[in-house]
């Protein structure tokens, strides 16, 4: 359970910014994570994430985002980690917590409540339409009404319907690259989560593709909560509400948008953020 | 002179063909493939040869196959690097390297006479099973691992269990390549005369398998018998049986090599 | 972690598992049958005899050293033979040949790999023995050249295909910084490429030996079957006999539990043996090379 500490925005001991705990919805504290080889570990990170926003981790390559993303799915379960310590606490939406790190967690009932998208689009083998219902055909779905439903809803949402409704039998494969990145998103909104975990979603689509992605984002984190590692400064700038740079593994820190990107309080935030390094 | 070395190899390799072909054509007919050999050999067809070895391969397939195919998805998909993972490659390797007739040994010692199964068609598949198992095992496991380690990342992502992502996406996606290894290593069995020789095989017999447990004639075994221990055989006889042999081989390697070059077109990534 | 959904799953898994294990339940268990019957030869036959040079089992003479040889003459000839040609070819086919030799050479290689060992025994007697008979004025066409070259032809096929897909696994950056330097094509194939593949290639003949000293319906047609010993390097067109042509010849007419009986499984392990010594050999090679190149290429 978590333990009490401010319940009014403020800020914490270290100067970090804190948000009321009733808004959030995920909270980490203390986490720290070795893997294997010594490479993307995780040094003691606490950060709340709150609900229905878009919080953005941004730094240079090999800080811990993409560690922190896969810990909060338990997608590390599947790489060589040899230490993990510290709670990670996912809300649902009568603010009972739930500590990810439990060993006995339920790891699948997880993966349907908190939805990734990663860097490349990687679209299953299969046709689009059982691509987004591969997962609810997996949880035990086969009401095909229930099915196409959740086809309908989480392509409009991914802003894909119009361009594919009409060959949703057609392979994944045959899209192009924006469109399967689409795909992609679609397919984590089709269980319907609370919070959507996106890994540079856009790095290597083009202006437009990348553009529809964003204010898909814009309009999803009313529902979903976002948690976001943009591959760019400027994307972080241009969707945060909060932010948290990371930098070897250690959150520097961590605030809203405006806050970081304008007025960061720490020098190496401000030094990446003016492209001094990177 | 590199290319008189590589035509040093194929010149020989074409005029085997060729030359069994055309000796071996005349022989060759409706009758001789459906008809029982008449004349201690000397004349009539081979038709027990074929069907033995149809029922020997198809009972290695029924039995090899789900064992390989299994041990392949264990070795690629559960597990993990150790001590006993290591050992289980090391006697793959070496079951491959076994001498056929050590094989055959086996099989003798093990089916025929320990579990008394007697020369049968059962003993037969039995050892041939295992000789090919590490063939199927390797194809097999090749083509699991051929299969983009991403697909299971995002399908343990969206809440499958291993399990399941390997039944939905990587099994299929594997399956050319698996089919392609399965017709290669039956092809080998089909052509493997030691291991059959104390445990199915026999010289002659009037009519047709009835179960499991008779013995049979099977092709490579009648080539054998007829080329060296039927006196006075007519060659064109000996010819039509190599080439009916040789004709299933040479069918299965096309076999083979047209599905893996259509899964190779047909690939979603 | 939780990994599994319900009981068949978990059951599936379970069968999965055993499979996995089962091959090392098989090769345990061949090693088991065959010490089983064979070693009984230790006892019932004296030690030394079994080593003499007399194999006659009808008079009970069980000199195992005839056979030992003729194996051996007939590998080493067929390595000889087999060794330059097929790693010619795999140079060719992997660094020289045009696309459309390469795309009929491969799979006609792989034809040859297919050719049952009965069917290149059936044309040695009908056609090469008879022929080198004529040729070379022998009293018989059937000896040990004439198994070497054989054997050489069905392992061809192991060596071509498992060199070549080791030459064709050395990175293009060897060669193209080889010939940056100013090395000719011939000189970088020699030179760079040939050397970086070196592991594969010594697999690739390991395994084409392994092949050569187990197989048994071409040696048991075309060698003759005399089991005699080696005096000389003329003694090379006479006859022999090898291990696993006497068991394949033999086992059929042996009483179960019978001595002879016993020494054919004996000379089983020892095959087996054999074959475990080279495989263990290559297999420990490549790890040996593939750690190497991990360290050199990250």
């Amino acid at each position: 359970m978590p333990r009490s500490s401010a319940l009014e925005p403020g800020h914490d001991d270290n100067g970090n910014f804190k948000t009321e705990r009733n808004m959030d919805k995920i909270v980490i504290e203390n986490l720290s994570l070795i893997y294997s080889d010594g490479a993307e570990s995780l040094k003691n990170v606490s950060i709340n994430i709150p609900v229905n926003t878009t919080t953005v981790l941004f730094g240079p390559a090999g800080g811990g985002k993409s560690t922190l993303l896969r810990v909060i799915n338990r997608l590390n379960d599947l790489a060589d980690v040899i230490h993990i310590s510290g709670n990670v606490l996912l809300a649902d939406n009568t603010n009972n917590f739930t500590n990810i790190l439990d060993p006995q967690l339920d790891v699948i009932a997880l993966r349907r409540r908190v939805g990734m998208v990663f860097a490349r689009p990687i679209v299953l083998p299969l046709s689009i339409h059982d691509n987004l219902t591969y997962g609810l055909e997996m949880a035990g779905e086969n009401d095909k009404m229930r099915l196409n439903e959740a086809v309908e809803r989480s392509l409009q949402q991914a802003a894909l319907w119009d361009e594919v409704k009409d060959r949703l039998d057609d392979p994944a494969a045959a899209l192009s690259g924006g469109q399967q990145q689409r795909l992609c998103l679609a397919r984590s909104l089709a269980f319907e989560p609370e919070v959507i975990l996106l890994d540079e979603p856009t790095s290597g689509l083009d202006p437009i593709s990348t553009g529809k992605v964003e204010s898909s984002i814009q309009e999803l984190k009313k529902l979903y909560t976002i948690v976001l590692v943009p591959h760019s400064v400027q994307q972080a700038a241009r969707t945060a509400d909060f932010a948290a740079f990371f930098l070897q593994g250690e959150m520097v820190e961590y605030g809203p948008g405006e806050t970081i990107f304008i007025n960061p309080r720490d020098e190496r935030t401000a030094s990446y953020i003016e492209g001094r390094f990177g | 002179m590199l290319t008189l070395i590589a035509v040093i190899t194929v010149v020989p390799i074409i005029a085997i063909i060729i030359h069994i072909f055309m000796q071996g054509m005349s022989a060759v007919s409706w009758e001789f493939l459906t008809s029982f050999p008449r004349d201690g050999m000397q004349a009539g067809g081979i038709l027990p040869a074929i069907v033995g070895t149809f029922f020997l391969t198809l009972g290695t397939a029924i039995i090899s196959i789900p064992l390989s195919i299994g041990a392949a998805i264990y070795l690629a998909e559960y597990a993990p690097e150790n001590r006993w993972t290591r050992a289980i490659r090391i006697a793959i390797i070496n079951l491959a390297g076994i001498p056929s007739v050590v094989y055959g040994l086996f099989g003798l010692g093990l089916f025929v006479i320990f579990l008394n199964i007697g020369t049968s068609i059962l003993a037969g598949c039995l050892t041939l099973s295992i000789m090919t198992l590490p063939v199927f095992i390797s194809t097999s496991e090749q083509a699991f691992k051929s299969v983009p380690h991403s697909f299971r990342v995002v399908s343990i992502s969206l809440g499958a269990t291993r399990w399941q992502t390997i039944r939905r996406i990587v099994l299929p996606q594997a399956q050319p390549g698996i089919l392609t290894g399965v017709i290669l290593g039956l092809e080998r069995a089909v052509g493997e005369t030691a291991p059959i020789l104390f445990t199915a095989a026999a010289f002659f017999l009037p009519q047709l398998p009835n179960s499991p447990f008779d013995p049979t004639m099977a092709l490579p075994y009648h080539l054998f018998v007829i080329s060296t221990q039927v006196p006075g055989m007519p060659i064109e006889l000996q010819y039509g049986t190599a080439l009916v042999l040789l004709t299933f081989i040479i069918g299965m390697n096309i076999l083979a090599t047209f599905i893996r070059s259509r899964a190779r077109a047909r690939r979603q990534w | 972690m939780q990994e599994t959904q319900n009981w068949s799953e978990f059951i599936i898994t379970r069968l999965i598992k055993i499979a996995g294990y089962s091959a090392i339940v098989f090769i345990g268990a061949i090693f088991f049958f065959l010490l089983k019957e064979g070693l009984n030869a230790l006892t019932e036959v004296q030690f030394s005899a079994l080593f003499s040079d007399r194999w006659y089992p009808i008079e009970g003479y069980y000199g195992l050293f005839p056979l030992l040889e003729g194996s051996l003459i007939v590998t080493i000839g067929a390595t000889l033979i087999s060794v330059p040609i097929g790693m010619g070819t795999a140079v060719f086919i992997a660094e020289v040949a045009p696309r459309w030799a390469r795309d009929i050479l491969k799979p006609l290689v792989e034809v040859l790999g297919g050719i049952p060992s009965v069917v290149l025994g059936f044309l040695g007697i009908l056609v090469f023995a008879p022929y080198l008979r004529i040729l070379l004025k022998l009293p018989t066409g059937l000896s040990a050249f004439t198994g070497s070259v054989l054997l050489a032809a069905m392992s061809l096929p192991t060596i071509v295909s498992i060199a070549e897909d080791a030459l064709d696994a050395v990175p293009r950056s060897y060669r193209n910084a080889s010939l940056a330097l100013g090395a000719t094509e011939w000189q970088t194939i020699w030179n760079v490429t040939v050397p970086a593949a070196r592991s594969g290639i010594v697999t690739a003949i390991m395994l084409g030996i392994g092949r050569t000293i187990g197989e048994t319906m071409t040696v048991m047609m075309v060698t003759g079957n005399a089991g005699v010993l080696f005096k000389g390097v003329a003694s090379f067109f006479n006859p022999v006999r090898t291990m696993t042509a006497t068991i394949a010849a033999e086992m059929g007419e042996v009483a179960t539990g019978s001595i002879h009986y016993h020494v054919l499984f004996f000379i089983g392990i020892v095959l087996f043996m054999f074959s475990l010594v080279i495989n263990i050999t290559a297999y420990a090679f490549v790890i040996r090379t593939r750690k190497r190149s991990e360290r050199i290429l990250s």
